[in-house]
């Protein structure tokens, strides 16, 4: 819809720049809410930078791995801005693998780690959100609603619209319980129920849902398991919580 | 059974709350079936495209243009043909990787119903070059020439190369931004369309 900015003789892709914008924003936010986890934040800022490093340039030379006579041809071509000549699976995996190496290296706890990067995921979904909206993807179905937007031919559900407006909701809702003391793994474990049923209930007014047997949206059944396993999981760490909690009391009244 | 811990944590009583079988399980059934309900009601049985658009499952826009070497063509008369529409440059090194592949895969698709429009990027590049480069590559489908820039607006052309594979009924039905393409990735593209009918 807007996903080129001039500046100048600069063409800017917007698109990117506000997801790298959201991902700044993102870990600076995880940075600040560390030590209250006790947890350091330059262990998980080093964490988020050498997961992004490591993704960009696993993604980019599994691309170029794929047609390497190219990039011999054109070496420049490695530092390319190019979004397009990256490959998602090399990427991911490598960035995954990373954050799995520094993690380990700063001893840094599962569950307290994931709830201090959680603010900032939920702040990186309102980016992601206006990164679709700049670029017309994720886009809604065909409505003749009065705020129905011009996309794609059609009149449509502003759908990148209800996303960044909810997105804010959960990070509203995320910022306040994250004030409050609670189990390891709440926090996280709530976010993601919160981000599937979001996805859930929005999905139903996307224009370019991928449909299996027929009718259904797949990212529909995706958000349910994710939901259920959430709830679950909540249900679990509560218990082992009390459970712990219970067992320090009683050691505290047990006479020695 | 009520909040037994003065030490519980947030939310209040939410750790006997969570961890309360019945309770919880009976909130995460609801809160579940509500999804289900949901799911079944946005139930649809296929996304409606709009008109035309550069996106997969929309129709490609229409344009015309003039060859290189003489001549004109229009997308529209080549409904009925699997089109493969490939905008390039001769300054961009993967669109020259690609090139030999679409060649290959032109000469030996063509009778089946495939063409290759390669719309040269003109407005940025030379019609010198362009010819040039075809006579270098030994090119023998059309290379329309985009001398305005209009092809690539409509296009939303935001790199070089980009290629759209379009079907028989004039949709695109992939569309790939930046290069190259690998042989395998244009047969395999070109296979599933073609076998369409």
């Amino acid at each position: 819809m807007f996903p080129i900015l001039q500046v100048g003789p600069l063409a800017i892709q917007l698109p990117g720049l506000l997801l790298l914008a959201g991902v700044w924003v993102g870990s600076t936010i995880a940075e600040r809410e560390a030590p209250k986890r006790g947890l350091s934040g330059e262990a998980l800022s080093s964490l988020v930078f050498f997961g992004l490093v490591a993704g960009l340039l696993g993604a980019r030379l599994g691309y170029a791995l794929k047609y390497w006579t190219v990039y011999a041809e054109d070496p420049l071509g490695l530092v390319s801005l190019n979004l397009n000549t990256l490959s998602a699976p090399e990427g991911v995996a490598a960035a995954l693998l990373t954050a799995l190496v520094v993690a380990r290296r700063h001893h840094l706890p599962l569950w307290p780690t994931l709830d201090a990067f959680v603010p900032g995921l939920a702040a990186f979904a309102v980016f992601a959100g206006l990164a679709n909206l700049s670029s017309g993807d994720a886009f809604g179905a065909p409505t003749t609603l009065p705020w129905a937007i011009e996309l794609w031919g059609a009149q449509r559900h502003p759908s990148q619209v209800y996303a960044i407006l909810l997105a804010i909701a959960v990070f509203v809702i995320i910022r306040r319980l994250s004030r409050a003391p609670a189990f390891s793994g709440f926090l996280f474990l709530t976010w993601l129920a919160l981000a599937a049923a979001s996805r859930l209930f929005l999905e139903a007014f996307r224009g370019d849902s991928q449909i299996v047997l027929g009718f259904l949206r797949v990212a529909q059944l995706g958000s349910l398991t994710v939901l259920g396993g959430a709830l679950l999981g909540l249900h679990r760490r509560a218990r082992l919580a009390l459970e712990t909690e219970g067992r320090a009391r009683a050691d505290e009244s047990s006479p020695r | 059974m009520g909040c037994y811990s003065a030490r519980s944590t947030f939310p209040p009583c939410g750790n006997a709350w969570l961890a309360d079988r019945r309770r919880w399980g009976a909130l995460s059934a609801a809160v579940l079936l509500a999804g289900l309900v949901w799911t079944a009601l946005s139930a649809t049985a296929q996304q409606a495209a709009g008109g035309a658009s550069p996106r997969e499952g929309f129709t490609a826009p229409d344009f015309h243009l003039s060859l290189l070497g003489g001549g004109e063509v229009t997308l529209s008369d080549l409904r009925g043909k699997v089109v493969i529409l490939n905008l390039w440059a001769s300054w961009c090194p993967p669109c020259r990787a690609e090139m030999p592949a679409l060649q290959a895969v032109y000469e030996a698709n063509r009778e089946r119903g495939l063409e290759i429009l390669a719309v040269n990027t003109t407005y940025q590049d030379s019609e010198d070059g362009a010819a040039r480069f075809v006579e270098e590559y030994g090119l023998t489908f059309p290379v329309p020439l985009d001398r305005t820039g209009e092809v690539s607006r409509s296009y939303l052309l935001r790199a070089l190369p980009t290629s759209f594979f379009i079907d028989r009924d004039g949709v695109i039905r992939s569309v790939v931004i930046g290069g190259p393409m690998s042989e395998t990735t244009i047969r395999t593209t070109v296979e599933s369309l073609l076998g369409d009918g």
